[in-house]
């Protein structure tokens, strides 16, 4: 308990500013070196304030390393996909992966063991694209979500009611879009990035089958797809706001109706529009369709090229496994992210009421991760497609035709073993 | 003393040299051995698998769709710059007062980084939202915004690409201009004027522009090699956070997600580079012979 005021402290203190040369210190040498190893360990640039002390404030903590924290703002995947080919590169990092060709090329060290025992008590959702040949590559951190906001108020005055559908989508944001506000936002490009495949799983398919083959070729496929150039044809979307679909300024600034953000944005946007505001999954298509949520984790990986994979290996167990306290910390004092643990997750006060209750819901009932086995040339192929028939009226039939051919392609370049 | 020459050519020479084997030739041959390989996420791969790389990539729709963006876009920007940095440049020199003011303002774009223009293009110029300043103008006139960046029928985002260039790069050229102009004999033009020719068109066509021969022909061919290096605004106006749009995708914004990208498909990325550069020398020495590159103006 004594613990738990103390990081409270910190964390007030930090937010104030009044603690600015403590958390930068504490990072670095001071009271901060151990006895053991360097290591250097590289998270991605969060967007909260709060969390690079955080971190940093973890990483003192350790006794047996001396960790120093390298926070990367930027085209995180592409330096982290580049330092990982040579000497240079961090010992442990955090990794929107690791993808299938990083674990083939063994670019990651086995973390399998770390787990022993708690294995069960991470998300499986998150947990199962880490795992490949029945060995874990990274430790979940947390779990992050992105659902549909919208808002009360304008739906009430346009006569509009939460769709649940997504014909009642097009529709809703056909009704909603004005000359000063459109219906939908996406993000810029239309919602090719950002929605990926969860139209797919909202139609009852899935990307790739759990026997490895594509999980989309089916007639569905292209119907479901096909209404989403009707949103862009009836001009119902947002494009080409200032910010795009992750920060939720455009739904705040009252550019839109309602709008695809991930549940980082909850907090921000719970402060500034209080109840007028509620939270849906993207939702089914079609007779088998189901309401579906993406779900992802980024997760502590060990370089291979490391000079102290066991030490970093140690320092990994140590935060991400055992120190549930600063576990939870991350996930929640800061950003709004669920833990990746599920007795976090249940513990968490924040996590039990209202729209963040629902987030959880939907987390746990329709959450959909992308498989390992969808790699970033799948996902390129796919997304180009879905891009062509969003805004230039691509035929989705002989678009996706061409997708299930290079996905195949690449499911048997991956199936051969390395 | 030849010897003592010898030294101070390698002291001067040296590290240039150094560099330019180190940084430029090891990649560029490196490079051209990946691309014979499998060499996912590794650049040192073990799996040699010929000509594999080259076949998928001339196969592959989005690299030759590639290859023909950047032809539309050359077919647009180099005669735009062309024309545009030459009007400046006559009108800049026929100014009697105020000429080093205006050089410089013209030019003043030229120091600004792309990457910066792109985001001011981007976010404040042409959003696409009623506040954006394009679209706070067409409101004036009663018209509905543009989504110029996301609009494909008609393709609006090329307005926007072209004009960051423009605006980038007209200035350098002008000041190019500028120095040809200023070479050549006032005679000729009083000759011209004693023979009759009107000064305006029959004067720029029989006289400027054959003696900007020289001066045209570099900035023809500093123009395309420019053009097929483009990936700043590119990258900048079009790339989100999920990647990039099929449309007005130039070769190195393809290769880059390719292999730079989570792919990390080195060998095949590197292969397309290689076929880039192939198309660069092919062009560059035909525009060359072509252009007559090397002739001086008076040889017209």
């Amino acid at each position: 308990m004594t613990n738990i005021s103390r990081r409270t402290l910190l964390a007030a203190g930090a937010g104030a500013g009044l603690l600015t040369a403590c958390g930068s210190n504490t990072g670095r040498g001071g009271d901060g070196t151990g006895p053991g190893p360097k290591l250097s360990q590289w998270y991605h640039q969060y967007g909260e304030a709060g969390t690079e002390r955080a971190v940093q404030r973890y990483a003192a903590a350790y006794r047996k390393a001396h960790v120093s924290v390298q926070w990367r703002p930027g085209n995180y995947d592409q330096q982290t996909a580049a330092a990982l080919l040579t000497d240079a590169g961090p010992d442990v990092f955090e990794v929107n992966g690791p993808t299938l060709d990083q674990i083939r090329a063994g670019q990651v060290v086995d973390l399998t063991d770390l787990l022993q025992g708690v294995k069960d008590d991470f998300n499986p959702a998150v947990l199962t694209p880490k795992t490949y040949d029945g060995k874990i590559w990274a430790i979940p951190q947390t779990v992050d979500m992105q659902l549909l906001y919208y808002r009360k108020s304008l739906l009430a005055d346009a006569g509009v009611r939460p769709p649940t559908t997504l014909d009642a989508l097009v529709d809703a944001a056909g009704k909603l879009t004005t000359s000063k506000v459109k219906g939908l936002f996406l993000g810029n490009d239309g919602g090719a990035g950002v929605l990926g495949g969860t139209p797919l799983y909202a139609a009852g398919l899935q990307l790739v089958t759990e026997d490895g083959r594509v999980g989309f070729d089916d007639p569905a496929a292209a119907r479901t797809l096909g209404k989403l150039h009707r949103l862009y044809a009836d001009k119902s979307l947002l494009l080409g706001a200032p910010a795009d679909w992750s920060d939720p300024s455009a739904f705040l600034q009252g550019l839109t109706a309602m709008q695809w953000s991930g549940l980082w944005a909850l907090p921000q946007v719970q402060k500034e529009l209080g109840d007028d505001f509620g939270v849906l999954p993207f939702p089914p298509d079609g007779p088998h369709g189901r309401p579906s949520v993406p779900v992802g984790a980024y997760g502590a990986a060990v370089s291979a090229r490391s000079g102290h994979r066991e030490a970093a290996r140690e320092y990994v167990k140590w935060l991400w496994v055992e120190r549930t306290d600063y576990q939870q910390d991350f996930a929640l004092s800061y950003g709004f992210h669920i833990p990746a643990r599920i007795s976090l997750a249940h513990r968490a006060a924040r996590l039990r009421s209202g729209a963040a209750a629902e987030a959880v819901r939907l987390t746990t009932e329709h959450g959909q991760a992308q498989p390992l086995l969808w790699t970033p040339a799948s996902q390129s192929a796919y997304q180009d497609a879905l891009s062509r028939i969003i805004k230039s009226g691509a035929s989705p039939d002989s678009e996706l035709r061409d997708v299930v051919r290079k996905v195949s392609a690449e499911l048997d370049r991956v199936k051969k073993k390395p | 003393m030849s010897r003592r020459n010898a030294l101070w050519f390698w002291i001067f020479v040296g590290p240039f040299a150094l560099g330019l084997a180190l940084f430029t030739y090891v990649p560029l041959l490196w490079s051209v051995a990946l691309s014979f390989f499998d060499a996912h996420n590794t650049v040192t791969p073990t799996h040699f698998v010929g000509l594999d790389n080259y076949t998928a990539m001339l196969k592959d729709d989005a690299f030759v769709d590639s290859l023909k963006t950047f032809l539309v876009f050359t077919a647009f920007i180099v005669p735009a710059t062309y024309v545009f940095s030459l009007s400046l440049a006559l009108m800049v020199n026929r100014l009697g007062r105020a000429r080093a003011f205006f050089r410089s303002v013209f030019f003043l774009p030229a120091a600004c980084s792309y990457v910066v223009a792109a985001l001011v293009w981007k976010m404040s110029l042409f959003n696409g939202v009623r506040f954006g300043l394009a679209n706070t103008v067409l409101g004036w006139f009663g018209g509905d915004p543009v989504a110029w960046l996301s609009t494909t029928d008609p393709p609006w985002y090329w307005l926007v690409i072209v004009t960051v260039r423009l605006w980038l790069q007209t200035g350098f050229y002008m000041i190019l201009f500028l120095a040809g102009l200023q070479r050549i004999d006032p005679v000729l033009y009083e000759a011209a004027a004693v023979d009759g020719a009107r000064p305006g068109w029959t004067v720029l066509r029989h006289i400027t522009l054959p003696q900007l021969r020289a001066t045209s022909v570099a900035v023809v061919l500093l123009l395309v090699i420019n053009a097929f290096q483009a990936f700043d605004e590119f990258y900048n106006l079009l790339s989100d956070a999920r990647g990039y749009p099929p449309y007005a995708r130039p070769p190195l914004v393809y290769l880059y997600y390719t292999a730079l990208g989570q792919g990390q498909n080195l060998g095949l990325g590197s292969a397309g580079a290689v076929i880039l550069a192939l198309v660069i020398a092919v062009v560059t020495v035909g525009q060359a012979r072509w252009l007559r590159l090397g002739r001086t103006d008076a040889d017209g």
